[in-house]
């Protein structure tokens, strides 16, 4: 087990190197610089500026300078945001956009989880239809779609709730951006608990089950599920990459300050640092995820030999 | 189309080989078959003719331009001024907007899914055939690869380098061949050990012969079915990017840069946000059922 912990991390880490490497050249191959104004600076007071955030040395050196300064955990400061470091912009966001991944991950894993269940349960039945084509429309319905539709007619034309805005965090401002972000994944965590169920439901050791004479509801809840809920584990990884992804249009959509709004302006407006910063962030995140889910993985499964 | 197939090497060869009794029908008219019996397939199939014919020949039949200003029809709904999907806050005629989306929309679709599968099949073929340390080193990258933000890069990218069309096809693409090289590597191990592999070896060809003549031709099936679903995927790529505004820049039209226009003017004229957003459902649903179909239809695991 530590063997195959010590041996993800030593891919880990140079896939991260990999990835600060790529998005540090592929900024600064960008055309213009964090320092095109509307009005034209004069060349000195560019040259101080550059000199200042040490952008007048060789680009080779200025990536060993970052990368030295990103062991050590400095991030540096925004060239956009006046007095402000890397760091705190991201300690300053996170929260909203943690607030709204989680409580979507937590709401779609319970009401995938229970649908998926009710459908394996009811397996060609109205029940398991109707379950599998919400499935099936959930998966196809991008949440660039129905974001603005679900504002149309539950905000602007019936007036429920609130069209955009963050509010603190308010729980009206937080339905429909939530909702928006957990539907694909509900979906997605339906199919695959159907799926795990029906699966379980046929083997071996549920007809045992059975056959001790436990009940459906008991047999269902403590033996099936926790069986059927493995491959859900592994969808952990790609699950939290579609929340980021997801994050980016309805944080735009709702106007919420969280950092999934920042990465597309700080990237027009060339502010490499924070674009870094949250590059370094999401790798570090989706890698840090992808492992924890191996490893619950092998916990959960004891089939599962980690080599 | 694909009952053609013919080849030495194909499943109907393979068959023809192993001596078995003679069957009056092979694998892809059994696969046919069951393709048309499946109802949301063959629902799919109708809608995207209807909508690839709409795209290819649309554009050319209404009495509009996509890009054509008329101040007159500002706004104008549905029906009227003889718009017949209405105007958007130009007085552009939302229905030939619309075609000339789709057309841009499926034209990326299936360019870059072919980019995708050139660069995945070659890949997968590749270190799927030769084994060893290649195989290792290659499928590693992948691995590395699929753990990556990808999005983040795609975004980069198209900042980096200003959108134009080429690009979008090419990132996409790049993005999505990782599934596919590894379906491909898979059934690649697989038919290696088949005997008209062998045979092909003993008779003397090269690695590269083999692997194009002989192992390429044979991985169609899972190879169709993935195609089916990639499409989709790369639509909706294209169009998360132009809602992002990074993607297809105006006039030109896609579903997503339609769909974002129509979002911020959706209170004012909803219709700019429903008719968009309806094509891109329908065009994304028709693909996913065919490709359930498909692989429902090819995939013997499942029968």
């Amino acid at each position: 087990m530590l063997r195959y912990i010590g041996r993800r991390l030593l891919i880990a880490i140079p896939t991260l190197f990999l990835v600060v490497t790529a998005a540090f050249f592929m900024m600064r191959a960008a055309p213009g610089s964090p320092f095109d104004m509307d009005r034209k600076l004069s060349p000195a007071i560019e040259r101080n500026i550059r000199e200042r955030y040490g952008m007048n040395k060789p680009l080779p050196e200025q990536y060993l300078d970052y990368v030295g300064g990103v062991l050590k955990g400095d991030l540096g400061p925004s060239l956009k945001y006046q007095d402000k470091t890397v760091l705190q912009i991201l300690k300053e966001n996170y929260p909203v956009s943690l607030k709204l991944g989680l409580s979507a991950i937590v709401i779609a894993a319970l009401v995938g989880i229970s649908l998926g269940v009710i459908a394996a349960l009811r397996q060609n039945r109205a029940a398991d239809h109707t379950v599998m084509t919400l499935a099936i429309l959930g998966v196809c319905i991008p949440t660039f779609v129905t974001a603005p539709l679900l504002v149309l007619a539950l905000a602007s034309k019936l007036g429920w709730l609130p069209t955009a805005g963050w509010n603190n965090g308010a729980l009206p401002n937080l339905v429909l951006p939530v909702t928006v972000l957990a539907l694909p994944q509900i979906a997605i965590i339906s199919r695959l608990t159907r799926a795990g169920m029906i699966e379980v439901l046929r083997s071996n050791y549920v007809r045992t089950a059975r056959a001790k004479g436990l009940s459906e509801g008991r047999i269902v809840v403590r033996h099936a599920l926790r069986a059927a809920l493995l491959p859900l584990v592994s969808y952990l990884g790609p699950a939290c990459a579609g929340l980021l992804t997801g994050s980016l249009v309805v944080e735009r959509i709702f106007n919420l300050p969280g950092l999934g709004k920042f990465f597309v302006i700080s990237a027009l407006q060339r502010d490499y640092t924070v674009v870094m910063g949250m590059v370094i962030l999401y790798a570090g995140l989706i890698l840090t995820l992808n492992l924890a889910a191996d490893l619950l993985y092998a916990v959960l499964d004891p089939r599962v030999r980690l080599g | 189309m694909m009952g053609s197939v013919l080849a030495p090497g194909s499943r109907r060869g393979v068959e023809a080989m192993e001596g078995a009794a003679v069957r009056g029908r092979s694998l892809w008219d059994d696969a046919r078959r069951r393709l048309f019996r499946h109802r949301a397939a063959v629902a799919g199939m109708i809608a995207l003719s209807v909508l690839v014919l709409a795209a290819v020949f649309g554009p050319g039949l209404i009495p509009f331009s996509y890009d054509e200003i008329n101040k007159a029809d500002t706004w104008v709904g549905p029906l009227q001024h003889g718009h017949l999907l209405g105007a958007d806050a130009l007085g552009r005629d939302l229905l030939a907007r619309l075609l000339t989306g789709l057309r841009v929309s499926l034209a990326i679709g299936l360019v870059a899914t072919l980019v995708s599968l050139l660069i995945g099949v070659a890949w997968g073929a590749v270190a799927g055939y030769v084994g060893g340390r290649l195989d290792e080193v290659m499928m590693r990258m992948v691995d590395v690869l699929y753990s990556l933000p990808f999005i983040f890069f795609v975004i980069l990218l198209m900042v980096a380098f200003g959108s134009n069309i080429l690009l979008i096809f090419v990132a996409i693409g790049a993005v999505e061949w990782l599934t596919m090289s590894r379906i491909v590597r898979g059934q690649t191990l697989a038919l290696k050990q088949k005997e008209f592999v062998e045979a092909a070896r003993a008779a003397g060809l090269g690695r590269g012969a083999i692997i194009a003549r002989h192992i390429v031709p044979n991985l169609l099936g899972p190879v169709v079915v993935y195609v089916t679903l990639t499409i989709p995927a790369v639509i909706l790529a294209e169009s998360f990017l132009s809602f992002l505004g990074l993607g297809v820049q105006p006039p030109m039209a896609s579903l997503g840069t339609l769909i974002a226009g129509g979002a911020q003017d959706m209170e004012l004229a909803p219709w700019l946000l429903v008719f968009p957003s309806l094509t891109m459902v329908v065009t994304l649903m028709s693909f996913n059922f065919i490709g359930d179909g498909l692989r429902d239809a090819i995939d013997p695991k499942d029968r």
